[in-house]
């Protein structure tokens, strides 16, 4: 074995390496494939599912190990005519619209939504990019709101529409009814002890403790139980989800 | 057994034929095989993941205001799969191909045990870790001897300690802090983050295990180019290796 060899080997290899990288992405854009690579998310939300009880909660810390700052993301302020109009009346006029399948349609002031019993719990936010910031939120349980809208027994899903746009249409998120009633499962109008800031989604945003930052609804104007995902934007169940192809089961 | 007592005239020496030994069981050549797939894209997918938040911290919080003990360089499109950036592909690949990764390692750790691979070849002996056995192994490796001529298909000690550091410590540490990092599983299994010291600590040593098993990977490779590429790689194909004092 000679020295030409070797090296030929060792850049033969890194040769190799560059075309096998090049070949996942031809891999990723064949149906075919595609289809066993997005199966991953259903077998980790099966084994998931399997392995935790319904109503196991994420960890939750003490006041002194909260984040000495949690950093805003996504969008920092929808800045729309129309939200601007509700941060200058203080929210006066926002309305929850508690819809879809159930069969007593709520529309909930701001006040109302602050009288309700509500849970305070100190969690952490992971977001998707791998950071992750500890806060303390406060607010009604996504349940009691869906009991007291009565939701019918075959909503499978809730959909959460939003204040902010993407190319004009409103941001969305959804999630299935394990999480929808899960104790920890809050919207959320106050954070770190203040009501919720423009930034971190105000009036209200929702908590899903046990999943990433994006299924985290900011904005919220309208919570709909429905049936299915299909005809919603483009069907997959959420902005990220539809536009990028995001895993729509974020417990991982 | 060499007992015999034939009084027989000793034959004219014949040069000796090489010795192939079978020293790689399927079980052992078929994970070897999918972690050479599954640990590519990993580590590929991986790499995409990290450039969306090259940032590591310790405990269990940490975001852009808070210490960073880490900041790792924008990893280049010829190493990162996809090769543009692309969160939710490379999560895809990457939260597809953990469930391979995970499960390979469950079905090497119970064929090994039934077929005693463990048992018999990776199995470290306190005279081997002796200084003088260790120093005697590495005087043979600067030599670029890699077995010992008595026992041809024994692992030497530095073979043993990197292999069982691959299979019982890097690889397990990927999965176990990998699943530390799901909030889904956090919920399902709280003692994970007491283990790690929480999710972002977990998420800094899943990133030193990751460097740990690249540091193996290269040496591994480099030690298979030097020991005999052909014959090597041919024994994790087929099982059988060819003793190299035999070869002319």
């Amino acid at each position: 074995m000679n020295v030409l060899t070797r090296r030929t080997l060792i850049g033969g290899a890194a040769a190799s390496a560059g075309l096998l990288l090049g070949g996942c992405d031809r891999f990723a854009q064949n149906e075919q494939f595609r289809q066993i690579l997005f199966s991953g998310e259903k077998i980790n939300q099966h084994l998931q599912r399997l392995l935790t009880d319904r109503d196991a909660l994420a960890p939750e810390f003490r006041p002194d190990q909260m984040s000495p700052r949690f950093r805003t993301n996504g969008t920092a302020n929808p800045g729309t005519p129309a939200y601007n109009a509700m941060v200058a009346e203080n929210f006066a006029g926002w309305r929850l619209k508690v819809g879809g399948l159930v069969t007593r349609p709520l529309s909930l002031s701001l006040a109302q939504l602050r009288s309700m019993p509500s849970r305070t719990q100190i969690t952490r936010h992971d977001c998707v990019e791998g950071w992750s910031a500890i806060g303390k939120w406060h607010g009604p349980t996504l349940k009691s709101l869906l009991h007291a809208a009565d939701i019918r027994p075959e909503a499978r899903y809730v959909v959460f529409t939003c204040a902010d746009l993407y190319g004009g249409a409103p941001y969305y998120e959804s999630i299935d009814m394990v999480d929808a009633f899960h104790p920890q499962t809050i919207l959320a109008w106050a954070m770190n002890d203040k009501v919720l800031s423009v930034g971190h989604g105000a009036p209200v945003r929702l908590r899903v403790e046990r999943q990433l930052g994006y299924k985290h609804a900011k904005y919220v104007m309208a919570v709909d139980a429905v049936a299915s995902l299909a005809g919603i934007g483009q069907g997959k169940g959420g902005y990220w989800e539809d536009r990028i192809d995001y895993d729509w089961y974020a417990g991982i | 057994m060499e007992n015999s007592t034939s009084p027989d005239p000793l034959p004219a020496p014949v040069p000796a034929l090489p010795r192939a030994i079978y020293r790689h069981r399927l079980t052992t050549r078929i994970w070897h095989w999918l972690n050479v797939v599954t640990i590519f894209i990993m580590i590929g997918s991986g790499l995409t993941i990290l450039n969306a938040h090259p940032h590591l911290y310790w405990g269990a919080y940490g975001a852009n205001f808070d210490h960073a003990w880490l900041h790792t360089p924008h990893w280049p499109g010829y190493l990162t799969i996809p090769t543009g950036y692309n969160l939710a592909i490379a999560r895809r690949w990457h939260l597809t191909f953990a469930l391979v990764f995970a499960f390979g390692l469950l079905f090497l750790m119970i064929s090994s045990l039934i077929n005693r691979h463990f048992q018999r070849d990776l199995r470290v002996r306190l005279t081997e870790l002796r200084p003088a056995a260790l120093l005697h192994d590495l005087k043979e490796h600067l030599a670029f001897r890699f077995h010992d001529p008595k026992h041809p298909s024994a692992y030497n000690i530095f073979q043993k300690l990197s292999y069982v550091l691959v299979i019982f410590i890097l690889i397990p540490l990927m999965i176990l802090t990998g699943l530390t990092m799901s909030p889904g599983m956090n919920a399902a299994w709280p003692w994970l983050l007491d283990l790690f010291g929480g999710r972002q600590s977990a998420r800094s040593i899943h990133f030193i295990a990751a460097s740990g098993l690249v540091v193996f990977i290269i040496v591994h490779l480099t030690l298979v180019i030097l020991a005999g590429p052909i014959n090597e790689v041919r024994s994790m194909i087929t099982g059988r290796w060819t003793v190299p004092e035999d070869e002319t």
